[in-house]
């Protein structure tokens, strides 16, 4: 199915839950709003034209400075009808929540973690959310831009091994 | 006789089927042509590092045939790859159990300074967490670069005392 | 007298494989219970390797997160090279040369025999077949000479350039990788000898690892480790990307989903890559290898020394480098372990304003517990080479 089509049966399911749209470089962008992304995320994966059944990707973008929002944005793709969408999601920074789409995708428990640990979004109703890249210890969410590239954490190295702690 | 030795007169008289020597050359001897690494591979470098052990730049030449995954059983930790705060209590922690006379080679630029990588989660340099005998640069080093790293390992040996 | 019962209960074991062992392919962590042999529960922990790449590449200009792009998949550094430049080409919405196509093809193909080759050698050394890693290995010494004679290094090529490649093949580029691909189907066959009807390496490698087609496809998984399960997705074929619709080649498919099958699929995907291989070889065009674009590709050097255009164009592109419109896009190919994604969001500047990297091995490490649940210990080994994880693009 090409862009518009894909688009149109979408509106036409969900006319209230799409935002915005925009086609750039022929890739397909839906803005969706927070509280439909579980519902809308059923819909992609179990309408037959549509078919998205792979997830290909979920990551966070932080548009704290000039939105004033954080992004989740997630990358679809279907194996059988090989088309993809990309799909938009604001969340507010103050309290940055949204629901899981583990219960749709299996695949979105590690990228939701990832997501999680790298900019501080908790995902509503997951089953295991917690750091997955950074150290247990590790304070902050480093890919945040007010997050410094060479921050180093209060607790030093030396401190680390010389209490022998694994 | 080795050059530099002193000669003891005892030798005219043993012929020419005894050879005498220090007890520090032999041991060391032995130690250096019998190195046994353990390769504490982490990312790119390891790769490299197999590559020494593969046929073209075989590095059982030099006696270091076994490639021992166990710290107990090991005397040189060639640590290969990036270095990460998560990371870095372990590799001190499989340094303290190698038994003594230990050595380590930081290979990669990794290893040495952090290398590219100057962020929030890589230790700028192996040496932060361990005393390292020989810093290999490069981004990998070639593997004739970690030859000539273990032959600098052996230099050091030689020269060391009981 | 007071009798005291004694009542047997019975625990399940944790135990701790890695961060540091010799089979888990990196800095991978792998928390297992064990109920004797078997295994009830596998929890995976990595982020042993986290180098913050995706941070480190917001301060890079475009340009200079080529060589940080070599060092995420490390065993295939090319294929990394060649995503992320198509995802920028598609971003700034540039066509590259027609030879520089080809070339980017014959080099990606050569990586994926090169990663093909070091997970067969590092999966058979784990499962007890210490003599392919060492055949494995005198394979890939010869495939990195090609790459030494074309960029200067050995593994991480940074060969590629935003416009094409950056600089023409030599003259014994061509007769050398004809060599190659030449022996290299002989040499498939030995390693075949070795393993594919051997009774040892079938009883270890059979019904072990199992995942099925739906639940391969809900784990997100892609590459071989898929199409070992019967799904028929290669983005080569989907979507073809620096013209490989050109060449012909088939995509070799599993039925069950264990890592017998997996690994048939790999070896006959080597076999295919060396046809490509050699097919780039024969339709090797002339022409360019770099896209001339004023404010993207360096101009030739000989026209910065002569022309005013191409000078100012040459001191703008290395004091400020790209800068594509404000956007953002998702591209993807396929790489040796699955798909391998750029997602760049670009804010006008000569920094990306963030860079996703979609790593194949992360999703595919997912689906790991799901596949050694159940099963023995040593199963967990032949399961973790057959998925070919790689901890620098997992971690990043």
């Amino acid at each position: 199915m090409d862009n518009d089509s894909i688009a149109t049966l979408i509106k036409k399911y969900f006319p209230e839950a799409v935002a915005g749209l925009n086609i750039f470089r022929d890739e397909l962008t839906l803005i969706v709003k927070k509280n439909c992304i579980v519902d809308i995320a059923r819909f992609l994966k179990e309408n037959e034209e549509l078919d998205f059944n792979f997830l290909s990707d979920i990551c966070g973008v932080d548009r704290v400075e000039t939105d004033d929002v954080f992004e989740v944005v997630y990358h679809l793709y279907s194996i059988q009808k090989n088309h993809r969408v990309r799909l938009k999601v604001s969340v507010p920074p103050d309290e940055p929540c949204i629901p899981t789409v583990t219960g749709v995708w299996r695949t979105a428990d590690w990228h939701e973690r990832e997501t999680y640990d790298m900019f501080g979004i908790k995902f509503d109703g997951h089953p295991d959310l917690r750091k997955i890249l950074t150290p247990e210890d590790f304070e902050g969410h480093p890919l945040r831009k007010d997050y410094p590239l060479d921050g180093r954490q209060p607790a030093t190295l030396r401190d680390t091994y010389r209490k022998g702690e694994a | 006789m080795e050059k530099g030795r002193v000669g003891m007169g005892l030798e005219s008289h043993l012929g020419d089927n005894i050879l005498t020597t220090t007890l520090t050359t032999m041991v060391n001897w032995a130690r250096k042509s019998s190195l046994w690494p353990m390769p504490f591979g982490l990312a790119c470098c390891a790769i490299e590092m197999m590559a020494v052990v593969a046929p073209r730049y075989d590095l059982a030449r030099f006696g270091a045939e076994v490639f021992r995954f166990s710290p107990r059983q090991s005397d040189l930790m060639i640590v290969a790859g990036t270095l990460t705060y998560k990371m870095a209590s372990v590799a001190r922690r499989i340094y303290d159990q190698m038994p003594e006379p230990k050595w380590v080679i930081a290979m990669g630029a990794c290893a040495v300074s952090g290398g590219v990588y100057n962020t929030y989660s890589v230790v700028q340099g192996l040496d932060q967490v361990m005393p390292v005998d020989v810093y290999l640069p490069g981004c990998p080093p070639r593997p004739e670069a970690l030859i000539h790293a273990i032959m600098e390992i052996q230099k050091k040996i030689e020269k060391e005392s009981l | 007298m007071t009798e005291t019962a004694t009542t047997t209960t019975t625990h399940l074991m944790t135990i701790n494989m890695g961060p540091q062992h010799p089979s888990t392919h990196g800095v991978l962590r792998l928390l297992l219970e064990l109920d004797g042999e078997m295994i009830v529960k596998a929890v995976p922990h990595i982020g042993f390797l986290h180098r913050g790449v995706e941070k480190l590449a917001e301060y890079r200009t475009y340009h200079q997160c080529i060589p940080l792009t070599d060092r995420l998949d490390y065993v295939a550094p090319f294929s990394n090279n060649l995503a992320y430049a198509l995802a920028v080409e598609k971003l700034l919405g540039i066509q590259v040369p027609e030879r520089a196509q080809h070339i980017r093809v014959l080099l990606c193909e050569l990586t994926r025999i090169a990663s093909h080759l070091l997970w067969l050698a590092t999966h058979a050394l784990d499962i007890g077949a210490m003599t392919v890693f060492f055949y494995c290995f005198r394979e890939r010494e010869e495939i990195y000479d090609i790459f030494e004679i074309v960029s200067g290094a050995r593994m991480h090529l940074s060969y590629i350039r935003i416009g094409g490649v950056s600089r023409d093949l030599p003259g014994e580029f061509l007769e050398k990788t004809h060599k190659f691909v030449t022996e290299f189907p002989t040499r498939l066959d030995e390693y075949e000898t070795l393993l594919t009807d051997n009774p040892i390496w079938k009883k270890r490698t059979v019904g072990v690892g199992v995942i099925s087609a739906e639940d391969a496809v809900d784990y997100g998984l892609s590459g071989p480790s898929l199409r070992g399960s019967g799904v028929n997705w290669d983005i080569r074929k989907s979507e073809p990307y620096s013209g490989y619709d050109k060449y012909h080649f088939t995509v070799p498919l599993g039925k069950k989903g264990d890592v017998y099958d997996r690994y048939r699929v790999r070896i006959e995907e080597m076999r295919q890559s060396n046809s490509i291989v050699r097919q780039a070889l024969n339709i090797l065009p002339r022409g360019d290898i770099l896209a001339r674009i004023p404010n993207v590709t360096l101009p030739p050097k000989e026209d910065v020394e002569t022309n005013m255009e191409s000078m100012i164009s040459h001191f703008k592109l290395i004091m400020h480098g790209i800068r594509p419109p404000k956007g953002e896009v998702y591209s993807s190919i396929e790489a040796p372990k699955g798909e391998l994604g750029f997602y760049i969001v670009s804010d006008g500047s000569s920094n990306p304003y963030r860079l996703k990297i979609r790593p194949p091995s992360f999703v595919n490490l997912e689906a790991l517990p799901k596949m050694v649940e159940g099963r023995l210990l040593p199963d967990v080994v032949a399961t973790i080479g057959s998925l070919d994880i790689v901890l620098g693009e997992i971690d990043r």
